[in-house]
């Protein structure tokens, strides 16, 4: 079994000189922008704003909602179970899906007041090892209080859709540590519905628990 | 001198300890800042505090300053207006001084393995490039929603033949052949205009002004500009006056070089001389300390602009867990999720209705105060940008979406 290196991870935010202004334009633009442009916009306020109660969704349904005032819409945007998807793929597809079938009953597509619209951006991401190993659960728990929330992040969410691991990081570790129980119960976890601050003391909770075992 | 160890109490030691990992990645890589004053203006203020904490973090990074007359820089104002998108007439002669002077400034300075170079000003020491190869990025510090056609064709000419360009909101992205990227300004929490004031400082500032620490105070800093709305921000005052004692702060520097500016100013003052809870303080340049205490000792806090470049005053307050009502306009989006952390308004009418709702409602206002610290906290410290800058040298040397460190 190889100890868990902690990785952490940084973002570049990269501006793709896009805009949409209003959900025609939006769905064209999700149709068409690089995957690092939808993993961007349903990702990033997770990481930005991650010390809330976790209800902004992603930037599709927050604009829809807040700028362009259109409830029904950003309701569906925001319920989105990106958890269940293995691919960014299939993730831009069920996005213009429901953003069409929309289009198709609205009666029309308001447009967004002037300085108000969606710009389409994308990050690359920078990974970069850091100096915490850890040997057993126990190790790992200590750790874990310890790292920053780029590096949750990073082994969490990433790990599963941006990189298509499959899985996130920590569950696939404590597989090959022979805990699978432990493991499915990571595996099973909701991320989008917790603050990542919340995640981290669920996470360091469920460790303890199956650590006893 | 400010010890970069001392970010570690606001940012955490993890967070810090990821700008030492990030800088280690520039060993043996030279930087240097170039832009065209040393000192006054926005850039000038952030690379002098941000070049020696970079160095404490072990990058080679250096600063100069080119050299220009008052003609070059007279045109570099006309430049600059219409980046911002005032109709300037330049012309062709003008354009050529222009380059004359970037050409000399270029064969004097010597140049490093990268060069960063800030604003229009400098822009055409890129045509030197060819000769001194290395990399090149140019970083446009203003608003640039909509610049003048032609003068940004001209401009355009110069930065596409940088690796990368830097803007600070993502609505001034252009159409451009290389790389943009989006690094957003930030403040210096351990500055005098943001670091924590003892209440008896804060007092005694509101006493100096014979503000009533009594009664809600709603305050707007910023210069008195027609851009920054101070006429909409007395009517939204005054709709909620009906309702609530409280007092109104406008506070900010002068005018006296604006002829526009000083019409706002003497209209606000004509407003004020008929309310005597209405407070107008011109703030002579040296004011930080008084700024940070009247935020500070303010209920809500207006940024009631008509046009904003990125609006740091509004970070700047929320960093102070000030609850915030503020214009969506420029950068100020970016700052505040709507009813998370902060309040966004587009009329007089909505600012005057959520100074109400957040005055009789101080437990929500503190909890967008305290929202909105946090956000400022992770995503508008200095800290974060010298991340993003880190990152964006490190990036001339990678390809792909996805990049692992070594």
């Amino acid at each position: 079994m190889d100890p868990f290196r902690f990785r952490t991870k940084l973002d570049q935010t990269l501006l793709l000189g896009r805009r949409a202004t209003n959900t025609t334009q939006l769905l064209e633009g999700i149709r068409s922008v690089p995957e690092p442009s939808i993993y961007y916009h349903t990702h990033r306020f997770l990481q930005a704003h991650h010390f809330l109660t976790p209800e902004p969704p992603n930037d599709f349904a927050y604009w829809v909602t807040n700028v362009l005032n259109d409830a029904i819409l950003g309701e569906k945007l925001s319920s989105i179970d990106i958890v269940q998807f293995q691919s960014i793929f299939d993730l831009r597809n069920r996005l213009a899906e429901i953003i069409e079938t929309h289009i198709k009953s609205a009666n029309k597509t308001p447009d967004s007041p002037p300085g108000e619209e969606f710009h389409f951006m994308a990050s690359r991401i920078f990974i970069m090892e850091t100096p915490y190993l850890a040997n057993d659960a126990s190790e790992f728990r200590e750790i874990l209080k310890r790292v920053t929330i780029n590096s949750l992040y990073y082994h969490i969410f990433d790990a599963k859709l941006r990189l298509a691991g499959g899985e996130n990081d920590f569950s696939r570790w404590f597989r090959s540590l022979s805990k699978p129980a432990l493991a499915d119960e990571l595996t099973r976890l909701d991320p989008y519905t917790h603050t990542l601050e919340g995640l981290r003391k669920r996470l360091i909770v469920l460790i303890a628990k199956h650590d006893k075992n | 001198m400010t010890r970069i160890e001392e970010y570690a109490s606001i940012i955490g030691r993890a967070t810090l300890d990821e700008l030492f990992l990030l800088a280690k990645h520039l060993e043996g890589k030279t930087i240097q800042n170039i832009n065209s004053t040393a000192v006054g203006g926005g850039v000038a203020e952030i690379l002098s505090r941000m070049i020696p904490l970079m160095k404490q973090l072990g990058v080679d990074v250096k600063w100069d300053v080119i050299k220009g007359n008052e003609k070059f820089f007279m045109i570099t104002k006309k430049l600059h207006n219409g980046l911002h998108g005032v109709p300037v007439e330049i012309s062709d002669e003008e354009l050529e001084f222009f380059l004359t002077i970037n050409r000399e400034n270029a064969e004097q300075l010597t140049f490093s393995d990268i060069v960063f170079v800030h604003d229009p000003q400098p822009v055409a020491l890129v045509e030197k490039r060819t000769s001194v190869g290395g990399h090149w990025l140019w970083r446009c510090h203003i608003d640039f929603s909509k610049p003048d056609a032609r003068i940004w064709k001209f401009l355009k000419g110069f930065v596409k033949v940088y690796d990368t360009a830097v803007f600070s909101a993502p609505a001034f992205a252009r159409n451009l052949p290389i790389a943009q990227v989006l690094i957003s300004p930030s403040i210096d929490p351990l500055s005098e205009k943001n670091k924590e004031l003892p209440i008896e400082v804060i007092n005694s500032v509101f006493d100096r002004f014979g503000i009533d620490r009594s009664r809600p105070v709603v305050t707007q800093i910023s210069r008195f500009d027609y851009l920054k709305d101070p006429a909409g921000v007395i009517k939204a005052y005054k709709i909620v006056k009906r309702y609530i004692d409280l007092q109104l702060v406008l506070a900010g520097g002068g005018a006296t070089d604006d002829p526009e500016g000083s019409v706002v100013l003497e209209q606000v003052k004509n407003e004020a001389e008929k309310d005597k809870d209405i407070f107008v303080l011109l703030l002579p340049a040296a004011s930080d300390i008084e700024i940070n205490a009247l935020q500070r000792g303010s209920a809500v806090i207006l940024q009631k602009s008509l046009k904003e470049g990125f609006g740091l005053t509004v970070a700047e307050a929320l960093w102070k867990a000030k609850p915030v009502i503020a214009s969506a306009v420029g950068g100020i989006p970016l700052q505040i999720a709507h009813k998370y952390g902060g309040i966004l308004t587009h009329s007089i009418e909505g600012t005057a209705h959520w100074i109400k709702q957040l005055i009789h409602e101080p437990e929500y206002a503190q909890r967008l105060g305290v929202n909105g610290r946090e956000h400022i906290r992770n995503n508008f410290l200095i800290s974060r940008q010298i991340r993003d800058n880190l990152l964006l040298f490190i990036s001339l040397f990678f390809s792909g979406d996805v990049v692992h460190l070594k």
